[in-house]
């Protein structure tokens, strides 16, 4: 066991599956000699050649499209996109063509990828390297998306994202790539694509959140009425979305808060609030209530903590929907 | 750059061929010259939906470049690519019923026209975004190179990445040509310049159209420029120059002249064009040009000989055409919800779990 940040743990996930598996290569802007933007990637081109772990032109359609290629041709590529928003330059190649060449070719064909992404906001950045735009990606037939919020997670999702033969979207919450340490064993282990974790137990009401917000989630349940029991759900994987432990834990609390930082409209917190009237309908003692980003442009410094759910926006919408 | 045009007699690597293999290409091209006839007739009945890219006038684009290279080199090409299919060696059969949306098609019915795949010979794909394929190619490439030079395994293999004029204006394509010459990948960007961006002639819609070579230069990509009209003298020019790029395992650019002699697509009003200038193309037939090669000049053939392969090919896709009508349609119940991942597992989607489908005709 070894005490590592989410960055760490990502770093160690990379090296075992390319010390395992001679299929894995990385590529991306500045992946290689200095090991990524947010240094996810340190030392990996010293450890495994520039053949493995290429550093490539600014041009995410070319990264992203030979990156298809080469899983084509039955490699495991991983490549990085430097931040959510210049997945804009690669959409239609992740879209329109990762996400689709299964059912193009009927099974003859699949992409094996794992898109490494820095997620989210809270770093002070400006729009375009501060979005949460997972939904976009969860209303595409073809793709996983996942987004882990610790270093156990991080390491185990990466490790099942890596193996699966599917091409699979890892978002990385920026913010809290080093916010804290975590016991992660040494060894590899997967934790599995499409299990929420119940992060908390409870039986009045149920929060669910994904990403950086789940510790926003976490600093609002310190300050609530001790009398109060929450049940706190990671999703963990957006994309297959885990129903069964969602409307287990809403019908037994009858409540339900959704909390993230994408803009609210047409957000994955929208799915997720009809899944769980469709499933809980009858258990339902208030209505299912959102607490997320608001429907602009994300917000660049100061201003982006008034635009990110903090705990006392997450704590007033808890009360509101308590009290319903 | 190596500047190549018509120049019968010189360094002919086609002259050593066996006569079998000449007739073979001729084979080829009638086969897709019957077959495009046949699917605008099923098209104009509504046989065939969507959109209908007709390969008619570039036959001899895909023969002679596929005749230069290895039968497992991949290939990755546009939505014209009904002709990559067959000259690929996809059976017509299967073809036809792809396009008809019949279970038997090389992707049961559900790719359509412009997205023919049949990966056990080497062709991942009709694209129907322009120039998408270009970077793709390039990870073909570079996927072949690391599995040659760093898994040591299989051979040094070149990709062909065949595009349209019009997609050179792509972006994708620049980011790929970068990327293919930085670090020297072994794709080669065949394009089938007919002339046209769909209605847009291309000195209307492109820079330095009449020096598309120097685009490639810009990358440090060498350029050839070869007659497409011609099956043996794409071949020619072709086959030292793939072999030369398959040996240094680098990139290579060929602006292959060319002409379509039916609109872009089957509801193309064709108001750019006269029809005297398509008939001074058909004048440079690439199936006539074989046919009078084998004919009078190599005396290979006799007349017989070709009016029964004509009919033999007419049979072949009649057949593949009977084939096709008979082809029953996917069972929505076994194929709306399969094929989508490799890995389907529960809760992909809430509305309902994917299932494996019916295994690929062509697997």
């Amino acid at each position: 066991m070894a005490n590592l940040t989410l960055v760490q743990a990502i770093n160690l996930a990379l090296t075992q599956e390319m010390e395992a598996d001679s299929r894995v290569i990385l590529l991306g802007e500045d992946v290689g000699k200095n090991g990524g933007v947010f240094r996810v990637t340190e030392g990996l081109q010293a450890r495994f050649g520039a053949d493995r772990v290429v550093d490539t032109p600014l041009a995410e359609s070319g990264i992203m499209g030979s990156a298809i290629g080469l899983a084509m041709g039955g490699l495991r590529p991983v490549p990085e996109i430097q931040f959510e928003g210049f997945l804009g330059p690669a959409y239609d190649q992740l879209t329109n063509h990762a996400a689709r060449y299964r059912t193009r070719s009927r099974g003859a064909v699949t992409i094996p990828m794992t898109v490494r992404v820095p997620v989210g906001g809270g770093i002070h950045a400006p729009e375009l390297h501060s979005d949460s735009p997972e939904a976009i990606y969860a209303h595409t037939p073809g793709l996983k998306v996942v987004m882990p919020s610790t270093p156990y997670d991080a390491k185990g999702m990466l490790i099942s994202a890596i193996r699966d033969p599917d091409p699979v979207i890892y978002f990385e919450p920026k913010r809290i790539y080093r916010a804290f340490r975590e016991e992660v064993p040494e060894d590899e282990y997967t934790v599995p694509i499409g299990k929420a974790k119940i992060v908390e137990e409870g039986t009045d009401l149920t929060v669910i959140s994904w990403g950086a917000t789940v510790l926003q989630c976490i600093e609002a349940m310190d300050n609530l009425p001790e009398d109060l029991s929450i049940e706190l759900i990671d999703m963990r994987t957006i994309y297959p979305i885990d129903v069964d432990t969602i409307v287990e834990s809403v019908s037994k609390t009858g409540r339900c808060v959704i909390v993230h930082e994408a803009p609210r409209t047409c957000g994955f917190g929208a799915e997720l609030a009809t899944l769980i009237q469709e499933h809980c309908f009858l258990h339902l003692e208030a209505p299912v209530q959102r607490v997320a980003g608001f429907d602009t442009v994300m917000p660049y410094y100061k201003l982006e903590l008034d635009y990110l759910p903090d705990a006392k926006r997450i704590a007033a919408g808890v009360m509101e929907c308590a009290a319903y | 750059m190596s500047m190549t045009t018509t120049d019968p007699g010189v360094n002919r690597p086609s002259a050593a061929l066996a006569d079998d293999i000449l007739l073979g290409w001729l084979r080829k091209m009638l086969l897709i010259r019957e077959f495009e006839i046949r699917t605008m007739a099923a098209y104009q009945q509504a046989k065939i939906g969507g959109f209908c890219h007709i390969y008619n006038g570039q036959e001899a684009v895909v023969t002679g470049t596929f005749a230069a290279i290895n039968d497992d080199d991949p290939i990755i090409t546009a939505y014209r690519d009904h002709g990559h299919a067959l000259a690929r060696g996809m059976d017509p059969r299967h073809c036809m019923a792809e396009m008809y949306g019949r279970v038997s098609g090389c992707a049961k019915g559900k790719g359509g026209s412009m997205h023919m795949f049949d990966k056990p010979n080497w062709l991942f794909g009709g694209h129907g975004i322009v120039g998408a394929q270009t970077p793709v190619g390039a990870g073909l490439a570079f996927g072949a190179k690391y599995t040659h030079e760093v898994l040591k395994r299989g051979p040094k293999k070149v990709c062909l990445c065949f595009l349209g004029d019009g997609a050179i204006n792509q972006g994708a394509f620049h980011e790929a040509m970068n990327l293919a010459g930085l670090f020297s990948i072994p794709v080669i960007y065949i394009i089938e310049n007919n002339g046209y961006s769909m209605g847009t002639a291309i000195h209307r819609g492109t820079t330095m159209h009449d020096k598309l070579y120097k685009k490639a230069e810009a990358n440090a990509i060498e350029p050839i420029e070869i007659d497409g009209m011609d099956v043996l003298n794409v071949y020619d020019k072709f086959k030292p120059y793939a072999d030369m790029l398959r040996e240094e395992q680098r990139p290579g650019f060929v602006d292959l002249k060319t002409y379509r002699y039916q609109g872009h697509s089957m509801s193309d009003p064709q108001k750019y064009r006269t029809k005297e200038e398509v008939g001074e193309y058909q004048d440079r037939d690439p199936i006539n040009s074989l046919a009078h090669h084998v004919l009078s000049q190599r005396e290979c053939l006799t007349e017989d000989e070709f009016k029964a392969l004509q009919k033999e090919v007419k049979a072949q896709v009649k057949e593949a055409v009977a084939f096709a009508e008979a082809d029953p349609a996917p069972d929505p119940e076994a194929e709306l919800y399969s094929d989508v991942y490799a890995n389907p597992q529960p809760n992909l989607s809430p509305i309902r779990d994917y299932v494996e489908g019916a295994k690929n005709p062509l697997l």
